[in-house]
Formats: structure tokens, sequence, C-alpha cells
């Protein structure tokens, strides 16, 4: 379903040579749960937001491909890869609380990529963005619909924009750090949320993280990127069990065990 | 489908800024150095006497002997504009000297203490500048008097407030910085660490707002004095001139465009010079 | 609901403190009404007389409940200058600097918005770019002068209108209209210029926030993430600025009445305080503050309409 090759990202502000995403290679299959691992600045983030085709052109320049089932989204008109975004591929960011019009109501939000690609009505859109936040287990989608984002707890925010980018079935979905900005308790439910929504619809869900742990529980397979490269990829017990990278290692090492607090 | 993307291509945006910010920055400087050699060489010298009336020269359109023509007494255009200018800009400059000054002390003050003073303070200033300060102005003009210092005092006090407010927020904010701290472990005492530590970082934004103030301080005086209730004869003033070249617009529209022009180049240069400043300290 | 409650109970405590220093104001002006009213044949005795028929020799206090009083009532006092009620004299003004400043209000919004929208929405272009600079020349022109070049423009050079004229509603609708467009035009040009650039930077800030990320993550063009998320948010700091450019329009309008002689309460204010007829002006002074304070209250009430995270405390 995705393939990306040789993948270059340079940031124009930047001197040249000095790339933020040294020429990946990914592959990724349909309905599959790949992690993508890295510490800040290793290039992850901006990855994911390259296959979602939002890093500005102003301040970026990209080489390379992303086939996108089997288009390439790089050499893909703006509009073409427009009409993916929201429909085909979808997101979900780090921080709910400003990722979200603070002055909209949720409900129109979550239904907003309905808004934009099908020509479906206000009722018809309302009545998928209550069965979006049903299966995103929000408690109440009635109530929540009408909320104002500042008045829904960061948990409940999240799982509001977990049910926007479910709600046109998109084949790729991509996680950019979704529980970080939460309480761990909250963070547990959110990824058996991801592991449901891939279960049952079949999404394929490309998981961004700094935390290996989180991948582990979540994921099949598993990339670790550091400095813009990547280290090393597959299945996630095999890297977790025989690093080859001693960047992996270190990583894996990192990871609190009850061994080690006690 | 359409034409492919093209990545590597610089955007205009981008490629502009850098232009864009000398235009700027040029045009400030240029108008505003125009202004003040115009204001200076006037304290000591103008091409002709600016009381020297004369019978037959009046109303001449600009030529060689009167590059901006001369008035209904036949007096030298330019040479009232200069004398008008400086008379202007000193006005101006006071006011912002008075309500800098003053200004700066209550900001410092209370938002270093901070307290009832401060709340009240604020309050007072948020209600002041509510009001469009040439309101406020003329009722105090009609308790005060006319005249030029009257003008100068009145602006003053009206322009304490947005110093105060401004000042208050930035000593709050630096209050309560680690250096601060520092200092008072050292043992230095409150006002040393106000006036040695504190108000020197609040320079970079005391300075716009000064550059806003003085541009609004020659609005308010020419806006005045064009009404009859600041500057008084025998005192020159741009916006009195307007007041009289209003008088002959359709004889000599050449007085009122110069004298108008001079107003606007005053305002323009400083607004573009800080406008200018503001986009390189940014990039 | 308790939001509103709280703000109009702060709008009548303001107007009282208005008020009471506007009375106060007119107070501190040395010398006596009663003698400026008697003119040359004042004697003392005739001057003591009269001032404690006006009641002047009351403490400060009483004679401003009486004023504040009788001014709710409508009872505005009577002129020094012309023996009239002053309330008849400002209703006689109102309606032209009601209309300058409504008119030209409208004009600023109309055009401001537009504009700021446009040169937001194609930053770096070379509309943009013109608007900008545009932008600056015209935030440094006093109204007076605009008044100044349009009077020669349309009123000498062009003759649409006569200098030094003008003509009520009741003559003609349109010619009213006429004459008071190129005042309006005058105060608004200014305040266009400055919420142009206010929106714009407005929008621009909004623009990099990541909801706007997350509305493009869902298809929205640039042009409809504008549109649709970030003027909303946008709008909510220039309606603050809005409402200074109400009150900012008043103050103009004084000025810009004395360019065109428009028959307004801003001339009125002038000659009266060039009369020293105290009752005239301190009448103006306290409607205009009212204004002021009013609108700062109408733009209160609609930010927290505009915004749901005010609403809810």
């Amino acid at each position: 379903m995705l393939d990306i090759q040789d993948l270059r990202i340079h940031f124009r502000n930047a001197p040249p040579g000095k790339d933020a995403v040294k020429g990946i290679c990914l592959h990724m299959d349909r309905g599959e749960i790949l992690g993508l691992v890295g510490e800040s600045g290793s290039g992850k983030t901006v990855t994911a937001m390259a296959l979602a085709g939002l890093l500005s052109n102003a301040k970026t320049q990209l080489t390379g491909q992303i086939f996108f089932e089997g288009l390439d989204l790089l050499q893909a008109s703006r509009e073409t890869v427009r009409a993916l975004r929201g429909k085909d591929i979808a997101v979900v960011f780090q921080e709910p609380m400003t990722s979200m019009d603070p002055v909209m109501r949720v409900g129109p939000q979550v239904e907003e990529a309905l808004l934009v690609h099908t020509d479906l009505s206000p009722q018809e859109r309302r009545q998928r963005a209550l069965a979006a936040m049903a299966d995103a287990e929000l408690p109440d989608p009635e109530t929540v619909y009408r909320k104002y984002p500042h008045e829904l707890s960061g948990g409940m925010l999240q799982r509001a924009m977990v049910a926007a980018a479910i709600i046109s079935e998109p084949k790729l979905l991509i996680c950019d750090e979704p529980t970080t900005a939460l309480d761990v308790t909250i963070q547990e439910g959110i990824l058996n949320l991801l592991k449901k929504i891939n279960r049952e619809k079949g999404t394929g869900i490309l998981f961004i993280s700094h935390n290996l742990h989180v991948v582990r529980k979540l994921c099949t397979r598993v990339a670790v990127m550091c400095k813009g490269e990547l280290l090393e990829e597959g299945p996630v017990d095999e890297i977790f069990f025989r690093p080859q990278a001693e960047y992996t290692k270190g990583l894996i090492a990192a990871i609190p065990t009850r061994r080690k607090r006690g | 489908m359409l034409l492919a993307k093209k990545w590597d291509r610089r955007p205009r945006a981008a490629a502009d800024a850098g232009r864009h910010r000398n235009h700027f920055l040029w045009m400030g400087s240029i108008l505003t150095g125009i202004m003040l050699v115009l204001i200076l060489v006037g304290y000591v010298w103008t091409p002709y006497e600016t009381t020297g009336m004369s019978g037959t020269e009046k109303f001449l359109a600009p030529c060689l002997a009167h590059p901006l023509g001369t008035d209904n007494f036949g007096r030298d255009i330019l040479s009232r504009i200069m004398e008008g200018a400086g008379s202007t800009f000193f006005i101006a400059l006071c006011v912002v000297l008075i309500g800098g000054i003053v200004g700066t002390i209550i900001g410092c003050l209370t938002g270093y203490f901070g307290g009832v003073p401060d709340l009240v303070l604020m309050r007072v200033c948020d209600a002041i500048t509510a009001f469009p300060s040439i309101l406020l102005a003329l009722v105090l003009i009609t308790i005060v008097g006319y005249g030029k210092y009257p003008i100068i005092l009145i602006l003053g006090i009206l322009f304490i407030p947005s110093f105060a407010r401004v000042v208050r927020g930035e000593v709050a904010k630096e209050r309560n910085l680690n250096y601060v701290a520092s200092a008072r472990l050292m043992g230095a005492g409150h006002l040393r660490i106000i006036f040695r530590h504190i108000l020197p970082n609040t320079i970079q934004v005391l300075l716009p707002i000064a550059a806003i103030g003085f541009n609004n301080a020659v609005l308010a005086e020419a806006s005045m004095s064009y009404l009859g209730l600041g500057v008084q004869p025998p005192d020159a003033s741009l916006g009195r001139m307007l007041s009289e070249a209003q008088t002959y617009l359709a004889r000599a529209p050449w007085y009122a465009l110069f004298v108008g022009l001079a107003i606007v180049v005053m305002i323009l240069g400083l607004s573009l010079l800080t406008e200018g400043l503001q986009q390189r300290r940014r990039s | 609901m308790r939001y509103i409650i709280r703000k109009v109970l702060t709008l009548i405590i303001t107007l009282f403190m208005v008020s009471l220093l506007a009375f106060l104001a007119f107070q501190v002006i040395p010398g006596s009404p009663a003698s400026s009213m008697l003119g040359t044949n004042a004697t003392p005795e005739k001057i003591a007389a009269l001032e404690a028929e006006m009641g002047l020799d009351d403490p400060v206090l009483v004679r401003y409940a009486r004023w504040a009083g009788d001014f709710i009532q409508g009872d505005w006092g009577q002129s020094y200058s012309y023996d009239m009620p002053v309330k008849d004299m400002v209703m006689e003004k109102l309606p032209a600097t009601a209309a300058l400043v409504l008119l030209a209000f409208a004009i600023t919004v109309a055009a401001a918005f537009p504009l700021g929208i446009a040169t937001a929405r194609r930053e770096g272009s070379l509309l943009d770019r013109v608007i900008t600079v545009v932008n600056q020349v015209c935030m440094s022109i006093p109204p007076v002068f605009v008044g100044i070049l349009l009077c020669f423009l349309f009123g000498i050079t062009l003759r649409v209108f006569v200098p030094g004229n003008f003509v009520s509603f009741q003559d003609s609708p349109g010619q009213f209209f006429l004459y008071m467009l190129f005042p309006a035009l005058s105060v608004a040009l200014s305040r266009i210029a400055m919420t142009v650039k206010m929106l714009r930077s407005s929008i621009l800030d909004e623009m990099n926030k990541d909801y706007i990320r997350t509305a493009f993550s869902r298809g929205r063009t640039r042009a409809d993430a504008l549109r649709h998320h970030a003027l909303r948010n946008a709008i909510i700091p220039v309606i603050a600025f809005l409402a200074v450019t109400a009150a900012e329009l008043v103050a103009g309008s004084i000025v810009v009445e004395q360019v065109f002689t428009v028959p307004g309460v801003g001339r009125l204010l002038l000659s009266s305080i060039g009369s020293r007829d105290f009752p005239v002006a301190q009448a103006v002074v306290v409607l205009l503050a009212t204004w002021v304070v009013v609108v700062n209250f109408i733009a209160d009430i609609l930010y927290q309409y505009m915004d749901p995270r005010i609403r809810i405390q």
C-alpha cells in the first residue's frame, strides 16, 4: 500500500547537505500497524507529515518517491494529493487541545472530512459523525457533538480526533505521537482503540512514537529512525530481542522495567 | 493530471522577504533624514524670514525663488514649513519624553511591586486609553488654557498610560526571571534592580512604542492646532498652517498640499523606519 | 447570562464615573458662570444672587446629583450663550454626527474586511505587497489632510460638492449622503488601513496554528481553511480593535466636521468651548463619552459571543 523510496527532506533554512531525513526507504502493507520510533529530532514526525502532504513547499524540499497505492505523491499534482487527504490518508496529531479549532463545536470538526470529500446531506454527515464517535468509544456522542473543544478532556478530544480521522474509512491512518500528551491511564485506552479500529476496519496505521514500550504493545512491525536515517526495521519481537544497531539497544535499555525499578 | 509539482522552486514569498524589508528601512531612513535636516537647519537658518511679508509676492506658485510658493501674506512657504515642522517636532518630542519618562517610572514601580496600587493604576490607564486622546485633550485644554506648553503638558499626561502599560508588562515578566533573583541574593536594592537590571531589557519594546507615541503626538498636535486649540500665534505649527491654507485652497492649493505633505512625511518616515527595524530584528 | 449581568453592572458604574469626571472637569474651570452670564454689568451682589439662584453655592456632590438626575430625565440645562435648552441645541446637531460616524464605521468594515482577507489569502503576492505599502502611507495621513485633499479634488476641481456647504437629510437624502460621504471617507481612511493590517496579521497568525494543519489533513484547501477556521478565530481580537475604531471615529469627526463645515456636535463642542458655554460642552462631552463606553460594552458582549472559551466562565 505504502512504499517510500529514498525519501529526502531538506529544510530550506538549514545549510545545504544538512537534511532532516536522509534518504529512507520504508514499506507498509495494507492493514498493517507499523511503528516508527526514534527520539525527538530523528525525523520521524517530518516523515509522517511528508506522507500526509502537510509540509509547506516554501519551507521544505522533498526528493525521492512516496508511492501510495501505486501513485507517487511527490509527483502527483497538489490537487490529487489534497483529494487523498482526509479520505484515504488521515492523521491524528500529538496535541488534541491545539489541533482542534477552539471556536467550532466538536461535531462539525469530526465530520469535516465528509464535508470536503462527499456530497452527503448535513443529516447524513451528522449520523456518520455520531457513528464514528461511537466507534471511537466516546461516551454519549450526542452531547459531545455539541461541545466546544475546551469543554472536553484531553483523552475525550483525542478520541474525537480519532473519530474525525476514521470517519471516511481511510486506508492509512497516521498517528503522530497520539498518546504523548495524555495521562498514562488514558494512553492505554487510545492504544486499545487504535488496535480495535485496525482489526475491525482493516485500517493501516503508521504509529509514530518515541516510546518503544507503547510501540511494542500495538505494532506488528517497527522501524527505528535516528538523525534522519533509518537504522533498522523488522517484526516487533525481532527488533526487541535481537536489536542490530547500538542505538536501538540503547532505546530498549531505556525502557523502565519492573526489575530495574525494584 | 495537472503539471508535476516543482518542489525545488523557491517560493515568491520567501524570496521577496529580503527585498521587502530593505524597502521599508530605506524609505523610512530617507524620509526621516530629509525631515530631520529640514527641521535642524530650520532652527538656525531659513531661506526667508518667516515673518517677512510681501504684498507683491502673495500666492506665488512654486518657483526657483520660492520652491514651495508663498502664502496669503507673501511669506515663503518652505521657510514657514521648516519653522512649523520644527515646532511640531519639538512638541511631539516633549510629549514623548514626558509620557515616556513618567510612564516608564510608573510602569516599573507598579510592575515590580504589584499589589493594589498596580491594579488601580492599570485600571485608570485602561480607562484613559479607552477614550480618544483628542476628546480628552479638548476637555483638559478648556481647563488649562490654550498654547504651546499647555498642549505639551496635556498630551504628555495623556500619553503616560500607553508607556506605563507596556513597561509594566515587561517588568512583571522580567521580575520572575533568574537574573533578578540572583541580583537580589547579591544584595542589590529594589530600585537598583529595577533601573540597572530590568529597565535596560525593556528598551527593545519601548522604542517602537515611543515611535508610535511620537506619531500620535504629531497627529494630535496637528489636529488640535488646526482646530485653533493648540499652538497659538506667534508660535508656528503645521496644524495651524493647514487651517490657514484651507481658506485659500482654491487660490493656492500647493500651500495646503505642501504643509500636509510635511506632516505625512514626518509620520510616514518614522513609521516605515520602525517597521523596517522590527522586521529586521525578526528575521 | 451571568457574564452579561456583570458587564451591565460594569457599564453602569463606568457611566457613573465618566459622568462624574466630566462634571468635575467643568467645575474646576476658573471663573464663575454667573459672572460671565451677566457680562459687563456684573456687580458682586448680582453675581452672588444669580449663583444662589442657579444653586452654584451648594457642595459639588449635591450639584452633581442634581445635574445627573436632571440629565437622565432629559433636562440638560440652559445654554449660557443662547437662551435655549442645551438638549435642543445638541439634538439639532446630533443627526449629522451620528450619520457621519455610522457611515465612516460602515465604510471601515466594508473596506477593511475584504482587503484584510484578500491580503492574508495571497500573502507575499503583488496585491499583498502593494496594499501593505499603501496601508503604511494611509496610516500616516491625518484625517484633516485627507479631508482637505478630498475638498480640493472633489469639491474644487471636480465640483462634485461645494466645500463649506451642507445639505440636510430633510432637504435631499441623496445630496445629504454625498455631503456625508467625503467627511466619512476622511475619518475612515487611516482606520481602514489599520484594520486591514491588524486583520491580515491576525489571520496569518491563526494560519500557523495546529488546528489549521488539522484542517489541511482533512483535505481542506488553504482558502477553505482560511475561510472556515482561521477567519472566525482571527476576528476575535479584531472586535476589540473595532471598538477602539468606533471611539476614534468620533474623535476624528470632531476635526473633520470642521474641515467640511458639517453642522454636528463636534463643531458645537468646539464653539461652546470657545465661547465658554460650559453646559453645552459638558453635555456633548458626556454624550461622546457615553458612546465610547457603550461601544466598548457592545464589543465585550460580541467578544464573549464569538469566543466560546469566555462564554462558559
